[in-house]
């Protein structure tokens, strides 16, 4: 439960931490988009290494870094373990029924195997080092455009910024109402399928109505501070451009370019 | 039972940046019988030192994988903490932890929440389905019987409430429900955690009296964890003053309640009682009592009667 690497966010003071959470967000993007630029395994070392600069200059331990991936562990096993069989190629080093370990097969998936790895934990490095309330506050800023369009851009970021608010309470809840029924000899450990399922009910029926019960007070507290959407809302703390994020909009930039060349004048391994 | 508690220590989310240290080197003996106190300042580890005794928080010792820590250079290693319900060993993997559960019943803060079931009769008997041995589950006659009994000890009506959805009864029987659906199973200790929070003055007296008659009658040793010192000073035999995850003291009310100002200094209130005390000692009159309405009545009055 307590194990959820999603929206952890890793309290130190670094640069990294301190940049604008558009740019982070905007840096993020233009990450991705190199990775899935990158064709030859040159790419994706300049991407490894703006990556691993950044971990460096973000004091988030690269253990912790390295265990975000354990999230999608199933999926990198499991797509490495059919490109290896089933790819095909030229240069075949073994074959047996349907199957053929082929060196380009090799190769490709340890690039595909790179490529989720950069992808899983650069996203990760975003929440680790942003608040959400920040990472929040980035995005309705970077999506105001879309409210020339009438999309509810203040109201998407306040609903999202309340479930990233209430996803620690909600854990917090759910591990006292276990230990409630725990101590009222329930057991969650044991028996069959239909014997947990059964077991989640004390629990899920308490949840479901402190929720509501959350909800409803959290509403009427807002209403009686008379909150009415972003109408003459002004903002605690303005998200403003520095030099570190003049520094990190270069990196971001250098990387893409610096990845295309690589793509144009390489070619392609895979 | 007795509760026997050596060098208890616990950190919250050990080895990272949210490390807490909650408890540190507690040990502290509850004898059978007592009605004991738990006090301290928000955070100050009552709340994890009572989640200790039935195993809601294990000791890293009873744990799988368990590796003894190891003596830095030039120390002692740390005390192995020790912790002991009656006859069960808490530090042990070997522990029969379910049948430990059903000797040390457990009320948490606002009980109310954990209310789940279609009828109050079914939420209470939950516990008691649970506890049943295998093989052995109660008969609907021994149910009824276990049933009937709770709710009517915490001033439920039995005939009334039992096809009544939980969520349909008011705030201070839902909490009476509740703490029914823990005294069910007759635990030997009962550990409740602020049963009194948010009730009106009514309330709260309604469930110190409930306590009072689950004392000694149901469950041998109550332990309470409470904020309201006058709670504490009216019913305890022995109070334990936590701060820090440190235990400061373990005295009985009368003792502990003429430490005013250490009191103050921990971030604690005394109970009125002893703020009369103090006030007369301030006009010049010296009165020794031992903190309850009844006490301190007595030792005006004797006073008076000396006088004159």
């Amino acid at each position: 439960m307590k194990d959820v690497a999603f929206g952890q966010y890793y309290p130190v003071s670094s640069f990294v931490h301190k940049l604008d959470p558009r740019l982070k967000l905007v840096f993020l993007i233009a990450f991705i988009v190199a990775i899935f630029l990158a064709n030859n395994f040159y790419g994706l070392a300049a991407c490894a290494a703006v990556l691993i600069l950044t971990i460096a200059f973000s004091r988030v331990p690269i253990w912790k870094v390295l265990r975000s991936v354990r999230a999608v562990l199933f999926l990198v096993l499991f797509t490495t373990a059919l490109n290896v069989l089933f790819y095909g190629g030229e240069t075949v080093y073994a074959h047996w029924g349907i199957f053929t370990i082929t060196k380009e097969g090799i190769i490709f998936s340890a690039f595909l195997v790179l490529r989720i790895m950069l992808l899983v934990m650069c996203s990760s490095m975003l929440t680790y080092t942003t608040t959400p309330v920040a990472l929040t506050d980035g995005l309705e800023s970077l999506l105001t455009p879309l409210k020339w369009i009438r999309f509810p851009v203040h109201a998407l970021a306040l609903i999202m910024s309340l479930a990233l608010r209430m996803i620690p309470s909600l854990m917090e809840e759910t591990e006292r109402i276990k230990n409630a029924q725990k101590a009222r000899g329930a057991d969650f450990e044991s028996g069959g399928l239909i014997k947990r399922v059964k077991a989640i009910v004390p629990i899920l029926i308490p949840l479901l109505l402190s929720s509501f019960r959350r909800a409803d007070e959290l509403g009427e507290a807002m209403e009686s501070r008379c909150y009415m959407g972003d109408k003459h809302r002004t903002k605690y703390k303005k998200l403003r451009f520095s030099w570190r994020d003049l520094l990190a909009f270069l990196l971001g930039a250098a990387l893409v370019t610096g990845v295309v060349l690589l793509r144009v004048y390489l070619g392609a391994t895979v | 039972m007795r509760i026997v508690a050596e060098h208890l220590t616990h950190t919250y989310n050990a080895g990272s940046p949210f490390a807490v240290k909650a408890l540190d080197d507690v040990s502290l003996t509850i004898e059978e019988g007592e009605f004991f106190g738990v006090i301290g300042h928000t955070g100050s580890g009552k709340s994890t030192f009572v989640q200790h005794l039935n195993a809601l928080i294990r000791l890293p010792s009873s744990l799988k994988h368990y590796k003894k820590p190891k003596a830095k250079k030039g120390q002692l290693p740390p005390p192995e903490p020790i912790l002991k319900v009656g006859d069960f060993d808490l530090s042990s993997r070997k522990t029969d932890f379910r049948a430990l559960r059903k000797n040390v019943g457990m009320v948490f803060q606002y009980p109310e929440y954990q209310l789940f079931a279609e009828t109050v009769y079914e939420d209470v008997a939950f516990g008691l389905k649970n506890f049943a041995e295998k093989g052995h589950a109660p008969t609907k006659e021994e149910t009824d019987a276990a049933v009937k009994e709770a709710l009517e000890i915490v001033g439920l009506d039995f005939q009334a409430v039992k096809d009544m959805s939980p969520f349909d009864l008011s705030g201070g029987q839902k909490r009476r429900a509740a703490i029914a659906g823990v005294i069910v199973t007759r635990p030997e200790i009962l550990v409740l955690d602020e049963p009194a929070a948010g009730l009106d003055p009514l309330g709260k007296r309604e469930i110190m009296e409930l306590l009072h008659t689950i004392h000694g009658k149901w469950c041998k040793t109550v332990v309470i964890v409470s904020h309201d010192m006058d709670e504490i000073a009216e019913n305890c035999t022995r109070v334990a003053v936590f701060s820090e995850g440190r235990l400061v003291y373990a005295l009985p009310p009368k003792e502990l309640f003429q430490k005013a100002e250490e009191l103050k200094s921990l971030g604690l209130d005394i109970p009125l009682t002893a703020k009369l005390v103090l006030a007369l000692k301030a006009r010049g009159v010296e009165l020794s009592c031992d903190f309850t309405t009844e006490g301190l009545l007595s030792a005006i009055l004797e006073r008076k009667e000396g006088k004159a």
